[in-house]
């Protein structure tokens, strides 16, 4: 019998709607891969494996009863432990959230329930989504599958970790500066960032409200049209959320796997490669670029000369942003309440005591951070210039993309680093979302395919972005890339992946 | 409760105060909107519900909740704006306040800064003895409420002392208008008159326009007021404090009275007024110091990321501004040139608060002067004696207009009338059942008058004599016996005729 964890969300659909297999087959196959990789890879931070069941058995029910299902009916899902989910812990990865049992369910969970996909779990993260490496998760890191001695990439890197240990075929991410492409990239798996407001973010921990957003994370781009479909949609509980609606992305994604992609013009930015980009993730670069070529796309060079503004803007609004955000957790109605070790029991020293237990040091950072970018006297100087660049971001994109349809890029600048290279080094950290962080700031969307190993045997990934609300050009050109790389494999990249266990 | 005993402030004679320094003041005004639901929840909102059964996600700040814009509550804000002539924002944004206190679920209250919905308009405030003050009104703006601390344990209620403290989060998210004026200038000794015929004005327009119950004892709507002296109007500003939640018009009116005497003591020993806080006794009629409040407080202000901009389209607006109703000074003027009332008259009838009773009474018949004086007189009397409003009064303008018109159809005499008036309010039923339990009518029967008269004169002959001589002065004697004899229902006019006739015969 094949193995039921190594099949795509697309194939596993496939068998369940022939009744093949069953929900319940396909849900403990990836519960004991769980139990038997996840000691090593840490990707999770909470199974829930009966609610996972039963969810299951009733899709079986239903489906035996001749019910009309949600074509990814049955198809089991780890969700970033950033999204609320009813009944099910919600800790972001922070301390201050340990024990918090959320009454309410975001709406992408609402529409995953509905579709009745057993949810396995939540998934490791960095504190709040702030990392680029799940070293900053109070619960401890994830491991790469790829190699245990590195990162999966954060802030998702339980997500990505989970997909490339084949511990589940389907997982939602976050993607706030990169958190969502770039663990995609070091695991080699397929992440999407919707554009802002493409998929609801009511539900979702707030880091920075004006750049978070949810998406896919799964081996396949069908897969990531698939999910991104089920969760994507206007949403009235956010008012940042589009009204029109999603463009035809699994159509887009079927299409772009035929591989033509003549009349395409493929932007590649100047900015985001050389200094700074490894050798190996620079190569693999330009053969995808040659692939696309072959596939009949035009490749032009265009400039975005702000980009190199781009991480400097991030680390003032991002952070300004999530300092009040995290305001709210002071243990005064939810999740940890530290009282103070001696003198008077008052409201501010509990607070004061709680955010002192209750935040990692990142968390503290960026608090610290943006409480200063928006102090009275600063602002103007630090968050007002970043919204500035922010303008002439967008402005860039927007040129650029009167030249090309999409913008290409390597996803990270480097492959997996080594745990703990980069913790005493937060500069070193953040360099990693250099390519990833414009997307963010523009608002458009971005995906990362994996596209080879690196020297070093660890993958790449090579980005796709395409203007706002054309999320459908990512799944064309990032399925045809596919496409192209695993005929040239034989094979997915993953299936050269080491054995886990 | 014990008394908190506050330090003895030296006060300097109002009179004198003003004689010497011009008062400079500002106004906050917050008022709490009267929609089905809070501002960006779908969480109902009532009073007096269970502590914490109104909220939702959004109001409790969970973690992952956004927050909606409640469309009915910008239409409020607009309204408002508009009936305070000011300029409707075409594209306003919401912005976040940053501060740490458990009443704020967030720790963050959302409300608008730089981009209020509604800004420069003013208001002519019109004073008890008609003269009218123009405040101007720098901003009004959307914002959110907070919810409740109730500080439980200790002496006072307040949280110094308390063993523990509560937050009822119910009132969180509600929505709020806050209404800034400009500084206000040129009241002089009337400032704390003005403070509160300004106040007083504002929740009169805000019930006009049905956009709160406007119920000052219930919080609804809550004054701050900012008090400065100088000492001459061209002087610069000095220094002021802020006077929190004052929460009744007469309050507003004493505090502002107050303060010019405090802060008049402290200029005169040549210190220095402490910019800050204050707060209202209204038992003692004194402010005390609270928060020391200075200008490098910060609250982070920064756009509301959660929020797209609110751009209220001039169609909208306009349609909104053709739809308010008659404002409550404009209402004033055309009906009391309906009613034909003098300036004075209409004036003791605003102060009053009989415009709806009178107003009301003449719609179910009454003459405009036949309403004005049962409203501000007997009952007037009723209700100082009773201690109750006017509208308080155990009697409807309906049953008003009927005693008027039994008076008006000569069935009973005004002093009978007042009888009436009295079964009414006791409870006895509508005026012509009053009438009819009492026996009250008027005795128009001649023949039954006769009698009475006849007795009278028989008992009174040096009366008798006296009109005969042509002295028509004592026949008022013969007039109140025969009035006494009938209980006062006869018609005294038609009294003194048959008497006249009957001597004269």
């Amino acid at each position: 019998m094949t193995d039921l964890t190594r099949l795509s969300a697309a194939q596993l659909a496939e068998s369940l709607s022939t009744r093949e297999v069953s929900s319940v087959e396909v849900t403990q196959a990836h519960l004991d891969r769980i139990a038997a990789v996840d000691d090593a890879v840490h990707a999770f931070l909470h199974v829930d494996g009966d609610e996972a069941l039963r969810t299951a058995s009733e899709v079986d029910a239903l489906r035996a009863a001749g019910e009309d299902l949600h074509p990814l009916a049955g198809v089991p899902i780890a969700v970033k432990d950033v999204v609320v989910t009813k009944g099910m812990p919600s800790t972001a990865g922070s301390k201050i959230l340990e024990g918090w049992i959320p009454p309410y369910d975001a709406t992408l969970v609402e529409k995953i329930r509905a579709a009745r996909l057993p949810i396995l779990g939540k998934t490791n993260m960095d504190e709040f989504a702030m990392g680029s490496s799940t070293e900053h998760s109070a619960y401890g890191n994830s491991h790469n599958p790829w190699d245990l001695t590195r990162i999966p990439g954060g802030s998702g890197g339980g997500s990505a970790a989970a997909l490339a240990a084949f511990e589940a075929p389907l997982a939602i991410g976050t993607d706030t500066g990169g958190s969502i492409r770039q663990p995609g990239a070091v695991t080699g798996t397929v992440g999407v960032k919707p554009t802002y407001g493409g998929v609801s973010r009511y539900g979702l921990i707030a880091m920075a409200s004006s750049l978070d957003q949810a998406g896919p994370v799964t081996r396949t781009v069908l897969d990531s049209a698939l999910l991104h479909e089920l969760i994507g949609g206007h949403d009235p509980r956010d008012s940042t959320s589009i009204p029109e609606p999603l463009p035809p992305v699994v159509a887009a994604a079927r299409q772009g796997a035929l591989g033509d992609l003549s009349g395409l013009r493929v932007g590649v930015v100047t900015q985001l490669k050389g200094e700074g980009y490894q050798s190996g993730v620079l190569a693999r670069f330009h053969e995808s670029l040659e692939l696309l070529q072959r596939a009949g796309a035009e490749v032009v060079e265009v400039s975005c000369p702000h980009f190199d503004y781009a991480l400097a803007a991030y680390y003032l609004i991002m952070p300004a942003e999530a300092s009040s955000n995290l305001a709210k957790f002071d243990g005064m109605r939810y999740g940890l309440r530290v009282e103070p070790e001696s003198g008077p029991v008052t409201a501010e020293r509990v607070m004061a005591a709680t955010r002192g237990a209750g935040f990692g040091d990142e968390v503290k950072r960026r608090i610290i951070l943006g409480t200063y970018a928006l102090s009275a006297g600063y602002y103007d100087a630090y968050y007002g210039s970043a919204q500035k660049v922010r303008t002439l971001i967008q402005r860039d994109f927007a040129e650029a993309f009167a030249q090309a349809d999409v913008l290409v890029s390597p996803t990270a600048p480097t492959t997996a680093f080594k745990l703990g290279e980069k913790l005493d080094d937060p500069l070193a950290m953040y360099l990693n979302d250099v390519a990833t962080i414009p997307a963010n700031l523009a608002g458009v969307p971005g995906i990362s395919v994996p596209n080879g190993l690196s020297d070093d045997g660890l993958p790449t990934g090579f980005q796709v972005l395409a203007p706002a609300k054309a999320d459908d050009r990512l799944y064309r050109v990032g399925a045809a890339l596919e496409a192209a790389l695993e005929s040239a494999w034989g094979g997915p990249l993953l299936a050269q992946a080491p054995e886990l266990g | 409760m014990t008394a908190v005993s506050a330090p003895t402030t030296p006060l300097v004679d109002y009179a004198d105060a003003v004689r010497r320094y011009d008062p400079v003041l500002g106004i906050e005004v917050h008022v709490e909107l009267g929609t089905r639901t809070k501002m960006f929840c779908p969480a109902e909102v009532s009073f007096g519900a269970a502590p914490n059964t109104q909220t939702t996600p959004v109001s409790l700040g969970l973690p992952g909740a956004l927050p909606v814009v409640n469309g009915k509550a910008v239409e409020y804000a607009i309204r408002i704006g508009l009936a305070l002539n000011c300029t409707i924002a075409e594209n306003c944004r919401f912005a976040r306040k940053n501060y740490f206190y458990p009443d704020i679920p967030k720790n963050f209250q959302t409300s608008q800064y730089d981009e209020p919905i509604a800004f420069d308009g003013w208001l002519d405030v019109e004073l008890d003895d008609g003269t009218v003050h123009r405040v101007e009104i720098e901003r009004a703006h959307m914002e959110e409420d907070a919810g409740k601390n109730t500080h439980v344990g200790g002496s006072t209620g307040r949280i110094h002392g308390a063993e523990y403290s509560l937050v009822d989060y119910n009132r969180a998210g509600i929505p709020l208008v806050e209404i800034v004026t400009k500084p206000i200038t040129g009241a002089g000794e009337r400032a704390p008159e003005v403070a509160r015929a300004y106040v007083q004005a504002l929740r009169d327009i805000f019930r006009a326009l049905d956009v709160s119950e406007a119920r000052m004892e219930r919080g609804n709507v809550r004054a701050d007021v900012n008090v400065s002296l100088r000492p001459a109007p061209d002087s610069p500003l000095g220094t002021r404090t802020e006077t929190k939640n004052v929460n009744s018009f007469r309050s507003v009116e004493r505090s502002v009275r107050y303060e010019i005497s405090r802060q008049a003591a402290i200029l005169d020993a040549g210190t220095a007024v402490v910019q800050e806080t204050r707060h209202w006794h209204e038992d003692t009629g004194i402010t005390t110091s609270g928060r020391v409040k200075s200008d490098a407080e910060d609250y982070r202000y920064f756009p509301e990321p959660d929020l797209v901009p609110v751009a209220p389209s001039r169609e909208w607006v306009e349609e909104i501004r053709a739809t308010l109703p008659e404002l409550p000074q404009e209402r004033r003027r055309r009906l009391q040139a309906e009613w034909g009332y003098a300036d004075a008259e209409m004036r003791d009838v605003v102060n009053a608060g009989a415009v709806e009773l009178i107003e009301a009474t003449v719609a179910a018949g009454a003459s405009p002067a036949g309403a004005r004086k049962w409203w501000m007189g007997e009952l007037a009397r009723r209700a100082k004696q009773d201690e109750v409003e006017l509208a308080a009064l155990p009697i409807t303008p309906a049953q008003i207009a009927e005693l008027q018109s039994l008076v008006d159809s000569g069935r009973i005499n005004d002093k009978l009338a007042r009888q009436v008036l009295e079964g009414v309010l006791a409870g006895e039923g509508d005026p012509l059942q009053v009438v009819a339990v009492r026996g009250l009518e008027v005795v128009s029967d001649d023949g039954a008058l006769l009698a009475a008269i006849d007795e009278a004169l028989a008992a009174q002959p040096d009366v008798v004599e006296k009109v005969r001589g042509g002295n028509q002065g004592p026949v008022g004697a013969i007039i109140g016996a025969v009035m006494k004899a009938t209980r006062g229902q006869a018609d005294a006019k038609r009294v003194r005729e048959l008497v006249l006739e009957r001597i004269g015969s």
